[in-house]
């Protein structure tokens, strides 16, 4: 069965997130930032009267931090807990891949990656991570100690 | 409409009736011979009947047939109404309840089949086995109840039958009761009742029972004439009579159902947040129409300013409910706990109306019920005791709510036994809340306001209801997560009031917005106590250490300092250090003060209060998130929690008790505080601080002539402008024949003064500072409307009298006022 992913790039890795499940994109917004809260937690967004919480996806992935002068994009997710918007580097396209093209995540892994990072759909040129929204968007405490130590 | 719709509406409909069934069965039980009532009663009873044998629930039907049966005895004064009958009919109410909800969550009405209580229905259904059971009046006698026997139940809604009001007259009405009872049983298609006019002739003695019925029969034969007709007609009632009937019934409710409809609660909410996206969106607007001036736009910002306002304020409305709603199952909780302690106590409730929004509303539910249960259970005394002491048997419960300042007050009073002082005082001594010492430097009311404090209970015994000190304290908290405060008063032998204020609302809420490290953070009013402003020369001198905490010395009082950009870890800003000068916003957190130290004040401003997602739920600094006018976001900060955090509160009252005793001791030879100002002529005064609402500098421009008088628009009302070189007696003889209006291009200094209601403003030349210490060198007045000179700063400052000042300029106010009152009337 096809699926459809709304894909984006975080420290030239690609990644992939279900098209159902993003709301919209949208470009730079002005963040608030929350002091004391979870270090992945960029801030709140001001989208259009509703308030959103800005996750960091490039420390919620342990990646490199986001060059100062990079301006991130915002991927907005309905979760179950409302709107969460990921700030992620540049948008990519919509693509549409089939079942047979996924495999899980090796073993080596992570384990507070493997968590968030389904597996992986194998496209011609490159691989795409598929990212489980509701996992990301949850600040667990190991997440943050995780942070905390980059 | 599908069966799942009907059933809900079944079920949203029988849960509305069965509150108000135990409040009419507990009202009957006091006046048994409210047949409206008791009809009132039957007719729910019936149509839930009707509705759940339609839908299939027999247990449910086999439960309210019994009921049924029970209260047409009672109707047709077979029976008369007793603890005993009411107590079986209250746990009918709960067992259909009980299988409402059973039909909510499952689908069906359960599996219990409440045989006993059928039984206990059954049984009190034949006179012989209820011993105070009075004989069925005579029927005889039914001329004179002749109208009341009719109160015939409306048909089961579902079964779509609608009826018309003004359908013609139907025939049961009036006829001969005994008729009447016989058909009862077998006519089940009757129409409800509607404007008996038959009855209110009959009432007045206007007609008389026979011809009603012979008028009715006219009409059974075909007369499509109304029944008044009829009977002028056949002159068997005056013209005028029946005109004055017919108005009798247009002035009685009507039974129709009220102009509304059902509107889901979710659909309110997205309306309130929808409008309160529509609120910023026109502060932004404002703000952009501001900077384009001498477009169109500004005009049509404006317009749209008062509409959104308008339906802002419409919309909050939507989502008031009158308290009422609560108070309602009170009248069944008293009579239940009362009962079960064998007590006699009446519950009057005053301001029913009072509205409240719904959040509001589920919030102090539970700590309502607790206070109502606490003041039957421990407040009224038991009815011997009562008798003993020369009080009336039955206790009194007064709930009575009401409008003030933006809040609802709400006070829950007894008149039982009141609380002992001398009891709570030896109590919380033993129980090591206090020590003896502060116990014994306490006062009355803070004894008493000790029972809120947790694991605290005086009753002499526990009992099921209440007394296991967990509770008093669970309503204090409950009611202040809220924003609202509780108080207690009581005086022994005599009863006690509990007192709860609570905010109206908890959507929008006026905030103090601050910045520090250049972001925007708001506090919600209700904590805001005062602003401090500190000079950079005072800063070095004015905050001083206890062992490393800053504190700052408020009129007197040490007060606890926490630097915002500390507690919440943010870069200091090092412009807002040591040189510069210090803004302190002093809060209230629970019982204690501090002061929060922020870079700047900006501005008060209405906030819709957003709630904060899970992944920053956990930081307790933050009670939620707003929109601004610019569109970026800004921290709510949560009071409470900010002063947890930098541990200005802790677990121990002890201290906060303490000190309230000597902040007590202290206000009491406290001196005066004043506002140091120069006047005209640069000559130094001063006004008492308690006097002084706010400082505000308006415009010149927005300053206009009434007379003789300067006025400006303030807050929505006209602000008569004192100016005080022509209340000065010497001055005023000289300056009186010119009356001018301000020089433009400048701004005046204003003190907007409170005195005994009157608000005016008092223009100045300059505002000097505050004062706390009161010289010793006192001279008395050399000039009216001053109170007596003292030396300040080396310099003689004189102390203005306001009431002498509010005298001079009395007749201009006045004539002020009228011409404002004119102005606004036009």
């Amino acid at each position: 069965m096809a699926q459809q992913f709304c894909t984006f790039y975080l420290d030239k890795l690609l990644f992939g997130v279900e098209l159902k499940s993003v709301q919209e994109v949208i470009r730079t917004l002005d963040v608030t930032q929350v002091p004391l809260a979870p270090r992945v937690v960029s801030g709140l967004i001001n989208l259009r009267g509703q308030i959103v919480t800005a996750i960091d996806l490039r420390g919620r992935l342990e990646l490199s931090a986001r060059p100062p002068d990079a301006l991130p994009m915002n991927v907005v997710i309905r979760s179950e807990d409302g709107a969460v918007s990921f700030l992620v580097d540049q948008i990519g396209d919509v693509v549409e891949v089939e079942d047979n093209t996924f495999e899980p995540a090796p073993e080596m892994l992570r384990a507070s990656l493997r968590a968030m990072i389904l597996g992986v759909h194998k496209l011609n040129d490159r691989l795409m991570h598929v990212l489980h929204t509701e996992k990301a968007c949850q600040m667990t405490e190991a997440a943050d100690a995780a942070t905390a130590g980059v | 409409m599908s069966e799942g719709d009907i059933v809900q509406d079944f079920l949203v409909e029988s849960s509305e009736n069965l509150d108000r069934l135990d409040r009419d069965l507990v009202g009957l039980e006091k006046n048994p011979h409210d047949q409206e009532a008791l009809a009132g009663v039957f007719r729910t009873i019936h149509t839930i009947k009707g509705t759940c044998g339609f839908l299939g629930f027999s247990k449910l039907e086999k439960v309210a047939h019994v009921g049924e049966n029970l209260l047409t005895r009672l109707r047709d004064r077979q029976l008369t109404l007793n603890p005993e009958i009411t107590t079986a009919l209250l746990n009918m109410v709960d067992a259909i309840r009980q299988m409402l909800s059973e039909i909510k969550s499952t689908g069906t009405d359960g599996e219990t089949d409440y045989a006993e209580l059928r039984e206990a229905l059954t049984r009190l259904l034949s006179p012989a086995s209820v011993g105070s059971a009075q004989p069925s009046l005579p029927s005889a006698a039914g001329s004179q109840t002749l109208p009341l026997q009719e109160q015939l139940p409306a048909p089961p809604p579902a079964a779509g039958e609608t009826v018309s009001a003004d359908s013609p007259e139907t025939r049961e009405k009036v006829v001969d009761p005994a008729v009447e009872s016989r058909k009862k049983n077998s006519d089940s298609r009757r129409k409800p009742t509607k404007g008996k006019i038959g009855g209110v002739l009959v009432e007045r003695g206007h007609a008389q029972p026979a011809d009603i019925a012979m008028a009715l029969e006219e009409q059974d034969r075909g007369d499509r004439r109304r029944l008044g007709e009829i009977l002028v007609a056949l002159g068997l009632a005056k013209p005028e009579d029946v005109v004055a009937a017919q108005q009798v019934m247009e002035s009685k409710p009507r039974e129709t159902g009220p102009e509304t409809i059902r509107v889901g609660v979710n659909l309110l909410d997205k309306l309130m947040t929808l409008v309160g996206e529509l609120v910023l969106s026109r502060n932004q607007l404002l703000q952009l129409a501001n900077t384009l001036k001498g477009s169109g736009l500004q005009a049509v910002s404006q317009r749209l300013n008062l509409i959104v306002t308008e339906l802002q304020e419409e919309v909050m409305k939507t989502r008031m409910q009158p308290i009422g709603n609560i108070w309602g199952q009170f009248p069944r909780t008293v009579r239940d706990v009362a009962l079960g302690c064998g007590k006699q106590v009446n519950i009057e409730m005053q301001g029913k109306e009072t509205e409240l929004d719904k959040t509001v509303i589920e919030a102090i539910k539970d700590p309502l019920t607790h206070l109502v249960r606490n003041s039957v259970d421990h407040g009224i005394e038991l009815p011997e005791e009562r008798a003993r002491r020369g009080k009336d048997q039955t206790g009194r419960l007064v709930l009575r709510a009401f409008h003030e300042g933006g809040q609802v007050n709400i006070e829950i009073s007894d008149d039982g036994a009141g609380l002992s002082e001398h009891r709570i005082r030896q109590k919380a001594i033993e129980r090591g809340v206090i020590t003896a010492d502060q116990a014994a430097r306490m006062t009355e009311r803070e004894i008493f306001n000790l029972i809120f404090l947790p694991g605290f209970s005086t009753a002499q015994k526990v009992t099921n209801v209440s007394g296991r000190g967990v509770g008093m304290d669970v309503v204090k908290t409950n009611v202040e997560k809220i924003g609202g405060t509780v108080d207690l008063q009581s005086t022994a032998g005599q009863g006690s009031t509990v007192r709860l204020k609570i905010p109206l609302t908890l959507a929008i809420i006026p905030a103090l917005v601050v910045t520090c490290s250049g972001e925007r953070y708001a506090i919600p009013q209700v904590n805001l106590l005062e602003l401090v402003r500190l000079e950079s020369q005072q800063t070095q001198t004015s905050i001083e250490m206890v062992h490393g905490v800053p504190v700052y010395r408020l009129r007197g009082r040490l007060l606890p300092l926490v630097y915002l950009s500390r507690a919440l870890q943010l870069a200091e800003n090092h412009e807002g250090t040591s040189n510069s000068a210090i803004n302190i916003v002093v809060l209230q957190a629970d019982d204690r003060q501090f002061g929060l130290v922020v870079d700047r004040i900006n501005d008060t401003e209405e906030i819709v209060v957003k709630p904060l997602r899970k992944q920053l739920k956990t930081i307790k600094t933050f009670a939620g998130a707003s929109v601004m006018g610019d569109g970026r976001v800004a921290l709510i900060l949560d009071v409470i929690g900010l002063a947890q955090k930098a541990s200005v509160v802790t677990e121990t009252h002890d201290r906060a008790l303490a000190e309230k005793a000597t902040g007590e001791a202290q206000k009491a030879e406290s001196t005066q505080t004043f506002l140091l100002f120069t006047g005209p002529g640069g000559s130094r005064m001063a006004i008492p601080l308690d006097a002084l609402a706010r400082l505000e500098v308006f415009p010149v421009a927005q300053v206009e002539m009434s007379g003789r008088q300067w006025v400006t628009q303030y807050r929505g009302q006209i602000l008569p402008l004192v100016r005080l070189n022509l209340v000065l007696e010497e001055r005023r003889r000289r300056l009186q024949g010119s009356p001018s209006p301000p020089e433009p291009g400048t701004a005046l200094q204003v003190l907007v003064l409170n005195h005994e209601g009157q608000t005016f403003g008092l223009v100045v030349e300059h505002i000097v500072d505050i004062i706390e210490d009161m010289a010793t060198v006192k001279s008395p007045a050399t000039r009216k409307s001053v109170l007596y000179s003292v030396v300040i700063g080396e310099r003689v400052t004189e102390i203005l009298d306001i009431p002498a000042i509010l005298r001079e300029s009395g007749s201009v106010l006045s004539s002020a006022a009228a011409i404002a009152k004119a102005e606004v009337a036009n």
